[in-house]
């Protein structure tokens, strides 16, 4: 009975940050957008517009859902249903920490355990494919539908360097198993190199973990491969005819799935919660560190505030407090084993989020049939030489 | 809890398998198959084989369905329309038959099959991906070889007789 309840808490904490960081996600996406091309961004709704995502989705709740004529109505509901509950899935093979031990409890930070994490990334990516296309297919526009196809073309190509990608580093880490893959990358090469598959091995996965992200941007619909939802082409793909919540769906489905991929890239190629450098060269004060400072900082800008932006003088230094207070639990000897490593894979993991809105701020999208041959003569070809690579170097080493 | 979840996920498959022959649209029919295949992953994942069940969902599910909806919204195919027929005849042939190929089933599963062991959950444990791939890769490592050469033929066949010429 214990195991439910230990399940069922961590299922509702999970799935509440999940949710609150998708929806945020969207406010940094438009903030970095934006000061990419040196604008503010989102700035009216609460401080430096923080409230935003929260206005978003009442805007979204209570637009009227409009069910055009002439869909294929079973189908049109379920395909944004099936989006977003596949895109939830997967992250419950994510480790997020090692184990730790709470109120007598022993637990590990995430979810399940599973042998076969990688192989259900794997299984229900591939499902994904069919929301995005029955989504397009069920609206009965051409629009939608090009969309739709698009899409499943697109996610089948790259779909296979994907998985090439991803089988050498389970040469080198030997498991399918998130937790034991990030456990097999602890330690340090020469004391200061972290033995990350990305580095360390006898074969440095530099290329796998290329491969796999340009990969991931196909694979979530993202510029440079946006096509299934090109605007310019398309209105907006397979979402045209979407209105409402059915719309978020759609929206939130998109955030989630970049979520899980960029942990399964943090667990798979960076080394998971591992540190950047031993602990016994400080790398525990990183956190509390730049906390601290931040707090320390607002301190300071609270005492120099406008005078024409008179409440500064108060909110400020309070979310300093709050701040300093957050550096403050890192040295809490009860959650130091607990938030440290949080610490590291939350910071690795929005790094590749930081990529992720980078290159949508900096590159152009492929022409379709770019697209297609850009994954099958050279992603392709460059998947299955790095795997040969790889095999052999551990086939003659181990 | 097994027996539940065995229960439940048998009733979805059978329930996915008539309705992939009710239904007259090919994307129901279509869809009504990879309900079948996922829900027989999740028996194969209670018989302990979580790799067969992580593959059955990856290749079937994932790669072979997706392309048959592919091709199925290209030709952009209309649901059949099949106007109602009269006849009884066919009907009253067919049922009878069918209830005695039931019967003709049942006596020879009742009579010939010996009773054997009965089937537990979670007994089994050959089925991660380690036992599976050393038995792939060792002792059935001719046919495997054999299948994957087979398959190949098929695919070059298919891109032969596709494209007139080359």
């Amino acid at each position: 009975m214990n195991f439910y309840i230990i399940s069922l808490v961590k299922a509702g904490i999970t799935a509440g940050v999940l949710l609150t960081f998708c929806a945020y996600l969207v406010w940094i996406e438009r903030k970095v957008l934006a000061h990419i091309q040196l604008r503010p961004g989102p700035y009216r709704v609460g401080p430096h517009g923080l409230l935003q995502p929260l206005s978003d989705l009442i805007k979204l709740m209570t637009k009227e859902g409009v069910i055009p004529a002439n869909v294929h109505t079973f189908f049109y509901l379920f395909a944004p249903f099936l989006a977003v509950a596949l895109a939830l899935i997967s992250i419950v093979v994510i480790p997020f920490g090692p184990e730790f031990s709470i109120l007598g409890v022993t637990t590990g930070l995430g979810l399940t355990d599973l042998n076969i994490g990688i192989l259900l990334v794997l299984a229900v990516s591939s499902l994904g494919v069919y929301a995005i296309a029955l989504g397009g297919w069920a609206s009965n526009s051409k629009y939608s539908l090009m969309g739709g196809l698009r899409s499943a073309a697109q996610m089948i190509s790259y779909e296979l360097p994907m998985a090439l990608a991803i089988v050498s580093p389970l040469l080198l880490l030997n498991t399918l198993n998130f937790r034991e893959m990030v456990v097999a990358q602890e330690g340090f090469a020469l004391g200061f190199i972290p033995r990350w598959t990305v580095f360390a091995g006898p074969v440095p996965q530099v290329f796998s973990f290329i491969i796999f992200m340009i990969a991931v941007f196909a694979e979530t619909n993202r510029v440079p491969f946006d096509l299934p939802e090109a605007e310019t082409e398309l209105v907006a793909g397979f979402h045209t005819e979407y209105s409402s919540l059915m719309f978020a769906a759609f929206f939130t489905a998109e955030y989630a799935n970049i979520i899980t991929v960029c942990s399964v890239a943090t667990a798979l190629f960076l080394g998971g919660w591992q540190p950047l450098w031993p602990a016994a060269y400080g790398s525990n004060f990183v956190p509390p560190l730049i906390i601290g400072l931040a707090g320390l900082m607002l301190l300071y800008h609270g005492s120099q505030a406008l005078k024409s932006r008179r409440w500064d003088r108060f909110s400020f230094p309070a979310i300093g407090v709050i701040f300093l207070g957050l550096a403050g639990l890192f040295f809490v000897p009860v959650l130091q084993p607990v938030l440290i490593p949080f610490f590291w894979f939350a910071s690795k993991l929005l790094v590749l989020i930081f990529v992720f809105i980078w290159v949508r701020g900096t590159l152009p999208r492929f022409r379709y049939d770019q697209l297609m041959k850009f994954a099958w003569t050279f992603l392709f070809p460059a998947a299955l030489i790095n795997l040969l690579i790889t095999g052999l170097v551990v086939a003659l080493t181990s | 809890m097994d027996a539940i979840l065995f229960l439940t996920f048998a009733a979805i498959a059978v329930a996915c398998a008539i309705n992939l022959v009710l239904q007259t649209h090919p994307i129901s029919s279509a869809l009504s198959l990879v309900g079948v295949m996922t829900s027989l992953a999740v028996l194969y994942l209670l018989l302990g084989g979580s790799f067969i069940a992580a593959v059955q969902v990856i290749v079937y599910a994932g790669a072979i369905m997706v392309l048959f909806i592919f091709v199925i919204m290209l030709l952009n195919t209309q649901g059949e329309r099949t106007q109602p027929k009269k006849n009884v005849l066919p009907i009253a042939i067919a049922l009878p038959l069918l209830f005695s190929l039931i019967g003709v089933l049942a006596a020879i599963v009742a009579t010939q099959v010996p009773a054997g062991e009965i089937v537990k959950f979670g007994t089994f444990s050959g089925g991660d991906p380690l036992t599976f791939g050393r038995a792939m890769f060792t002792r059935y490592l001719l046919p495997f070889e054999v299948t994957s050469v087979l398959i190949l033929i098929a695919i070059v066949g298919a891109v032969v007789l596709a494209k007139k010429e080359i």
